[in-house]
């Protein structure tokens, strides 16, 4: 329960913080943290534009994305409390249940019959299918040093071990973080700032979504970087004490977002067919854990 | 030969300009450009006689620095063959003659229409039936970007055909921002008005088009213009090519996502436009340039001022520059990025930057100089592999050399000349010729009177008019998604293109 409570408010401000980040690194005032729920506010209160070429599927994309994300959201679980929902290989479920999302958005955009927006349906399907060994490899190399399959067990066992298991959770931290901007299409892989929609992946998918629509899609955006926040958390926050735990939430997510707003700030984006080779890395980064999985459980002959 | 040879800003009758048929017309025309790299067709138009049609043929030689201007007459309607068969670069000169005057090229090979005048000959050509290049294949499929884009810009219509994310094949429908500006000067018979049709046929080449227009006027006129107009004109023309290579260095930044470089170069291009409203009152130069006179003299507290904002400017561009030349993900955007070849850009005629960036030396500036540049000895600044990396280091450059320009321009601020009102008559029946070295490359702009000394034909060609293809052909075999960077990296107008 707390976790849903934590990982709702960090949302608030985490794409805020970004923005704010990146105007500051650039000499300007920027707008205040919490613009873009305002915005999200703002667009709950709207209607929403169909084009008449849409059929029902483009409809129900919205609320299929948002429902899957928030469904994620129950598994995360906040130190020693467990999410809403929890069992043995939940991690499985969770990238599934964000995959049904992802499945949804793409053939959203595959309906409006735009050129532009099949393209960035296309370029978003490619990095998705990139990310996901990546996140298998990590959670089940985690599985095996811990020997545990859900993501509360493994979080609590975790940090029982030798410091080890501390530079392999940095290591998952930076895949985590990675994964939360490949699928959040944040920079380097996707500009969310830009107008070209030639150059676009997620944005370009939902140029058509409006009003209330967009309002959907975006909260769900803004509550996967705070997912990816919470289990970046939990791989440090072991079995501290609440009154300890719940500050250091929010400065890891701040500081995530700060770690990001800054990327953005200071690099220019890939050229679009070099995003698969960056993604195919963060594999790698993964296969790295693995082998110290390995190495720690003593499991080399 | 049957042609006349003259110089920049030069004023002649217009029956001194030889006449000759068709076949030898075309044969020497082709002749003089084919195989010489030094020489491209500047302009080539035709005028209304009645039942006929003039046809006008300027070739500029940049070794020899003359302009070779030849003629033919021909009946409207007519068929005949066509220069583009031989060389490329006549292609849209004479699909604009196809487009205006109804005159046939059979063996044209890309005889598409151009910018949709209201007086075209053939009425029936619409934007919307304009004859897209296609490919029937299962593999590849269209996409379509404009009229209307994202950002705000001018309108035009992009169609890409791609496999993937690859594009084969760009096609560029251009026309929308058609306003008539060439009958408008007909139009309009006070000066002023025509000086501030100049200096709007393409909002960003303020300085260039009107000092092109000025030019013409004054020769046509007879006049020759103090130094300190031409002192005037000179930083003018620098200062714009600073301000606007700035701001497209701060895009080119904003479309491959480098927010520092976006917003350092957005404000460094500030204090030049800044300091050109200072001087002239308006940050575009509207009203700076005007013939004959100069409302606006360039005054020793301006140079000092100038200096100032000059000596603030370059270290922090210096410093800007070297952070992004020295940043991997934006090289890797910028390199092997939007490819034209040497031999592609003399095919199309490419001028101005376009053509400088595939080592082809096309600089009016040491060309054929005019107002200060003789005195400067300008050398242009060239680069050899054609792509967005060549383009931007071109701009890189010639901030820097026009910043070296004004600067040694700026030790002999020339005395005010006493502002007398100069009588301007047209000469009648005579022919005029104007090369200017905007930013973006040559402008051409070419006036014709009548027997009465009024305008009876004006012509005007922006670097643009050339360009456009060239985008078209350095987007091939590149991704979709790096149309953005290339795009910009030529950074073409919409306006001077469709007049």
């Amino acid at each position: 329960m707390l976790s849903i409570l934590l990982i709702t408010l960090a949302a608030t401000f985490f794409t805020g913080i970004i923005i704010r980040t990146k105007s500051i690194a650039s000499g300007r005032k920027g707008p205040g943290i919490f613009q873009p729920i305002k915005d999200v506010i703002r667009l709950f209160r709207k209607g929403a534009v169909y084009s008449e070429t849409t059929s029902f599927i483009f409809q129900m994309m919205p609320v299929i994305y948002f429902a899957s994300v928030f469904v994620a959201m129950l598994l995360v679980p906040f130190g020693q409390s467990k999410g809403i929902l929890s069992f043995s290989g939940d991690f499985v479920f969770f990238a599934y249940v964000l995959g049904i999302g992802k499945f949804f958005s793409i053939t959203g955009a595959m309906d409006t019959g735009s050129s532009f927006e099949g393209m960035g349906a296309s370029r978003e399907s490619l990095y998705s299918m990139f990310a996901e060994p990546a996140l298998f490899i990590l959670m089940g190399s985690l599985s095996l040093l811990t020997g545990y399959t859900s993501f509360q067990e493994i979080f609590a066992a975790l940090h029982l071990g030798s410091s080890i298991s501390y530079a392999l959770a940095l290591m998952a931290a930076f895949v985590f973080l990675l994964i939360a901007m490949i699928e959040n299409s944040r920079m380097p892989i996707d500009d969310p700032k830009t107008h070209l929609e030639l150059t676009m992946v997620h944005e370009v998918m939902i140029l058509d979504n409006s009003g209330f629509d967009l309002g959907l899609i975006l909260s769900a955006g803004y509550l996967k970087f705070a997912i990816y926040g919470t289990i970046i958390f939990n791989l440090f926050s072991g079995t501290i004490a609440y009154e300890y735990a719940i500050p250091l939430f929010f400065a890891i997510q701040a500081f995530l977002a700060f770690v990001i707003g800054m990327i953005e700030s200071f690099m220019a984006r890939f050229r679009m067919s070099h995003n698969a080779q960056y993604i195919v890395v963060l594999s790698s980064v993964s296969l790295l854990v693995f082998f110290g999985a390995l190495l720690i459980a003593g499991k080399f002959i | 030969m049957n042609y006349i040879s003259i110089r920049n800003n030069q004023t002649l009758r217009i029956k001194e300009i030889p006449e000759s048929a068709y076949l030898s017309f075309m044969d020497m025309n082709v002749g003089l450009v084919s195989g010489f790299t030094d020489r491209h067709c500047v302009n080539y138009f035709g005028v209304e006689e009645g039942n006929f049609v003039k046809l006008i043929c300027c070739i500029a030689d940049d070794a020899t620095h003359e302009i070779m201007v030849s003629s033919c007459k021909v009946q409207k309607g007519q068929s005949l063959a066509s220069f583009s068969k031989e060389m490329y670069c006549f292609e849209r000169f004479e699909r604009e003659i196809h487009e205006n005057f109804g005159l046939n090229y059979p063996d044209h090979p890309w005889l598409k229409p151009v910018r949709y005048p209201a007086d075209r000959s053939d009425k029936m050509q619409t934007m919307q039936n304009y004859p897209f290049y296609t490919i029937a294949s299962e593999e590849v499929h269209e996409v379509g970007v404009g009229p209307i884009h994202a950002g705000i810009i001018e309108p035009g219509h992009f169609r890409f055909i791609c496999n993937g994310e690859k594009i084969l094949h760009l096609e560029i429908q251009l026309g929308y921002q058609h306003r008539g500006v060439e009958n408008l000067f007909l139009a309009k018979k006070k000066l002023l008005q025509r000086t501030t049709l100049s200096e709007n046929i393409a909002g960003d080449t303020v300085v260039g088009h009107s000092v092109a227009f000025a030019h013409v006027w004054e020769s046509l006129c007879g006049v020759d213009v103090s130094r300190d107009i031409a002192f005037s004109r000179t930083v003018a023309l620098e200062l714009e090519r600073m301000a606007i290579h700035i701001g497209d260095l701060s895009a080119i930044c904003t479309d491959i996502a480098y927010q520092l470089g976006s917003s350092v170069f957005g404000r460094l291009r500030t204090p030049i436009v800044n300091f050109l409203q200072e001087w002239g009152g308006s940050r575009l130069a509207k009203g700076l340039i005007r013939p004959g006179s100069n409302p606006f003299p360039f005054t020793p507290a301006l140079a000092e001022r100038l200096k100032k904002v000059l000596d603030l400017l370059e270290p922090d561009y210096n410093e800007m520059c070297e952070k992004l030349f020295d940043l991997p993900s934006a090289l890797s955007r910028f390199e092997r990025t939007g490819v034209v070849s040497n031999e592609d850009a003399i095919a199309i005629g490419a001028v101005g930057m376009a053509a400088r960036m595939t080592s082809l030396s096309r600089d009016i500036r040491s060309s054929h100089p005019y107002c200060l540049y003789p005195e400067l000895a300008h050398v242009p600044i060239l680069k050899h592999h054609g792509d967005v990396y060549s383009r931007v280091q071109i701009r890189r450059r010639e901030v820097l050399q026009s910043m070296e320009y004004i600067r040694k321009l700026l030790t002999e601020v020339p005395i005010q000349s006493p502002q007398t009102e100069m009588k301007m008559t047209l000469q009648p029946d005579s022919f005029c010729l104007s090369l200017v070295e905007g930013w973006r490359g040559e402008i051409c702009h070419c006036a014709l009177t009548d027997a009465n000394g009024e305008l009876m034909h004006y012509k005007i060609k922006d670097p643009s008019f050339h360009n456009w293809m060239a985008l078209a052909l350095a987007v091939r075999n590149n991704e979709i998604s790096d149309f953005p960077i290339c795009n910009k990296s030529f950074n073409l107008s919409y306006s001077g293109h469709d007049l």
